[in-house]
């Protein structure tokens, strides 16, 4: 036994210490993952029996208005959202100079990321509000038609995006900015002398040593786009006439909102919608592969 | 957690006194009433109920009115407290048909209550049985500013074409006849409900929120045509999509719209906004379709003893104590609405006086609960959404009903 132990004493301890964490993931998350695709084959109102209906779940959901509006709306947050890594970068460039009382401006930059998303999606519907709303009285000032952008169905989603990229840009800024503090300045002094300023010198100098600031600004972001939830019950609570949900959203309200209860077609929903987070997640294991096996 | 702890050791002192002592017992309620008055009003009934029943001891969870209606489903089916609040009509059908209600007809029996309740009677029978005692109910109904009525030379509609003419004349003078704010969207649902009871009656009305007839009927249609009328003639109050039910109060209290077709809840804060008896009015829907019977909406709220109550005997006692008309009286005093036992007394008040009058006298009809108690959950929230939409894309109707219909098919 003891020497058994002291063979294979390396392949066995990382085990060992790995144990915890694995057994609290496989609980908490990878468990819970097989449950919820099992349940999207079931009827279930979370109260009596449970009935297998195969794949109806998925069946209906594909003739599903409102999923298709869901789905459409995810695909515009995860590329509007996007918008937050270069406005972190401008922010992060702009901020990133000596002068008297730069902190204080940075901090009122960084502001928006630390006051929770309830306080930004209020914020923003009063901003909205179509008879005192700031914007409004902006627009009418400049002889502009009053809108209600939250209660549009074209301007909705729109609209929450805008909200969530307020803080998303101060979130992408600071990962810039401590991203900045560890550019090498005997390279940009090279660029300089090599005559290369402006945009040049950002796109060749300063923005390939930005790569890791860059990767984690983007995963970050993406993960924020597809678990857009707060805002977009804040602010409209999925309407006008539900046209402002996205799939997390949706599934919240089938599966456990007032008016909801169905487990099963809610499950087939998180389904869908971790099959698209997948495509994010194995993306990105792949290159932090291969970022592990170049280093 | 502390209550729980509480509950924990009144439990185990229940269960040390039931050795010495047959009647000692614990009562468990769960309740939504987080509101100040509410609140109040309930605690008045304990307290009253532990006076005359010195040997019950009554532990009462309240749970926040929103999160109770998600954690009324987990306590039900994990741990049942003796009595739980709920609402009648078929908001209470998910409860009865998976058996976590249990039935008191024995309570209507001894308590005389066939008759003193028979008004709120149908909303609590499924399969033949009684499923709880119906405390307190409230009216809607059109609330109007009578002075601008007044000024304007405007009398109160009592048929469609009044209605309209009066719409007309406000609109002529700078004032928006109807305001809502449908964000939330039931409030939607109340006019769709008031249209539709007026236009087909409440048999129709009925049959079709429980699913049995079509949305694409023509006789749905008629109703819509009624709505569309309003929506297009300018009715309501712009931008609603965007605005809550409380936001919708404003233009009402400041004169820049005139009705509001809402619950007896609106008369206290349009008051607490300025307004008063002589500036606030209350008048019943006006008759679209001429003899049919009008009918009303008045939604019910309820108490229930559940299947699985430990302590049965004595929460038939308080179910039976909160149907007395002498408590009904009291607490409904307290929340300032009506009480559901016919020999209770009405609170004397303007606004009750005059919707308990209607609801008495003036709605031969029926009384429907409210368009998401009177159709399934999911059917409700599908139907207040179309709702919200047509009323702004009212050129959507063709649209918008298939998709109802498309849900009715496979939810009935």
């Amino acid at each position: 036994m003891y020497s058994y132990w002291k063979n294979n004493q390396l392949k066995i301890a990382p085990w060992i210490f790995l144990a915890p964490g694995i057994l609290m993931f496989s609980l908490y998350v990878i468990f819970p993952i097989f449950q919820s695709v099992n349940l999207s084959f079931y009827q279930w109102d979370g109260l009596g029996a449970k009935t297998y209906i195969g794949a109806e779940n998925y069946i209906e959901l594909l003739d599903d208005e409102y999923f298709i509006v869901s789905l459409k709306n995810n695909v515009i947050w995860l590329v509007l959202y996007l918008l937050a890594v270069p406005a972190g970068l401008f922010a992060a460039l702009f901020l990133n100079q000596t002068v008297r009382g730069i902190r204080i401006y940075k901090s009122i930059f960084f502001f928006p990321f630390v006051i929770s998303q309830v306080v930004v999606g209020l914020v923003f519907s009063w901003f909205y509000d179509p008879s005192n709303g700031l914007l409004n009285i902006i627009l009418e000032f400049f002889g502009f038609d009053t809108i209600a952008i939250l209660a549009e169905e074209d301007y909705v989603t729109y609209g929450i995006i805008a909200a969530g990229l307020w803080p998303q840009t101060a979130y992408c800024m600071i990962l810039y900015l401590t991203g900045l503090n560890s550019v090498d300045p005997e390279q940009i002094e090279a660029g300089r002398i090599d005559n290369a300023r402006g945009w040049r010198m950002l796109w060749y100098v300063i923005l390939p040593q930005l790569k890791p600031a860059t990767f984690i600004a983007v995963v970050v972001t993406i993960i924020g786009a597809l678990r857009s939830f707060d805002l977009i019950d804040i602010m409209t609570g999925g309407g006008p006439w539900g046209s402002s949900r996205v799939l997390a959203y949706y599934m919240y309200e089938k599966a456990f909102s007032e008016y909801g209860f169905r487990m099963g077609y809610g499950a087939a929903i998180a389904v869908v919608l971790l099959l698209i987070m997948m495509v994010y997640i194995a993306t990105i294991l792949y290159r932090l592969y291969q970022d592990e096996k170049g280093g | 957690m502390k209550k729980i702890f509480k509950n924990q050791i009144a439990l185990a002192l229940a269960g040390i006194l039931a050795g010495t002592s047959a009647v000692a017992g614990t009562l468990v309620i769960n309740g939504d009433t987080s509101d100040p008055a509410p609140k109040a009003a309930f605690q008045a009934v304990i307290d009253g109920f532990e006076a005359e029943n010195p040997d019950v001891d009554v532990v009462y969870n309240l749970f926040d009115h929103e999160g109770y209606k998600a954690a009324i489903r987990n306590f039900l089916s994990a741990d049942a407290p003796d009595i739980a609040f709920w609402y009648a009509g078929n908001r209470m059908a998910p409860f009865v048909e998976a058996g976590l209600f249990a039935p008191i007809d024995d309570v209507w029996a001894d308590q005389g209550l066939y008759s003193l309740m028979a008004s709120s009677a149908p909303g609590m029978t499924m399969d033949g049985k009684k499923w709880g005692i119906p405390y307190t109910y409230y009216n809607w109904g059109v609330y109007y500013r009578q002075d601008i009525f007044e000024d304007l030379g405007i009398s109160v509609p009592t048929n469609w074409d009044e209605f309209i003419a009066a719409g007309e004349t406000l609109k002529a003078n700078g004032i928006t006849p109807i305001t809502i704010g449908s964000k939330y969207l039931w409030t939607a649902g109340g006019v769709f409900d008031y249209l539709n009871l007026r236009t087909n009656g409440y048999d129709f009305h009925m049959a079709l929120t429980s699913g049995d007839i079509a949305w694409t009927d023509d006789r749905v249609r008629a109703t819509m045509a009624n709505y569309q009328q309003l929506i297009d003639g300018g009715f309501f109050l712009e931008n609603h999509a965007a605005l809550s039910w409380q936001e919708a109060l404003a233009p009402m209290a400041n004169g820049e719209a005139a009705m509001y077709i809402m619950g007896n809840f609106a008369v206290a804060p349009l008051k607490e906004l300025g307004l008063d008896d002589s500036s606030l009015g209350l008048f019943q829907f006006p008759e679209i379709t001429p003899g049919i019977p009008m009918a009303e909406e008045a939604p019910t709220d309820t108490i229930h003893l559940t299947a699985g109550a430990k302590n049965v005997a004595d929460a038939k006692r308080f179910l039976a104590y909160a149907a007395r008309p002498d408590v009904q009286t009291a607490w409904n005093k307290a929340l300032g609405q009506l009480p559901t036992n016919a020999g209770a007394g009405v609170t004397d008040d303007k606004f009750l006086n005059q919707a308990f009058s209607m609801l008495n006298n003036n709605a031969p009809g029926g009384v429907a609960q409210f368009y998401d108690r009177d159709t399934k959950a999911e059917m409700a929230s599908i139907g207040m959404e179309a709702f919200q939409e047509f009323m702004v894309k009212p050129e959507r109707l063709e649209k918008i009903l298939e998709r109802l219909e498309k849900a009715r098919q496979r939810l009935y």
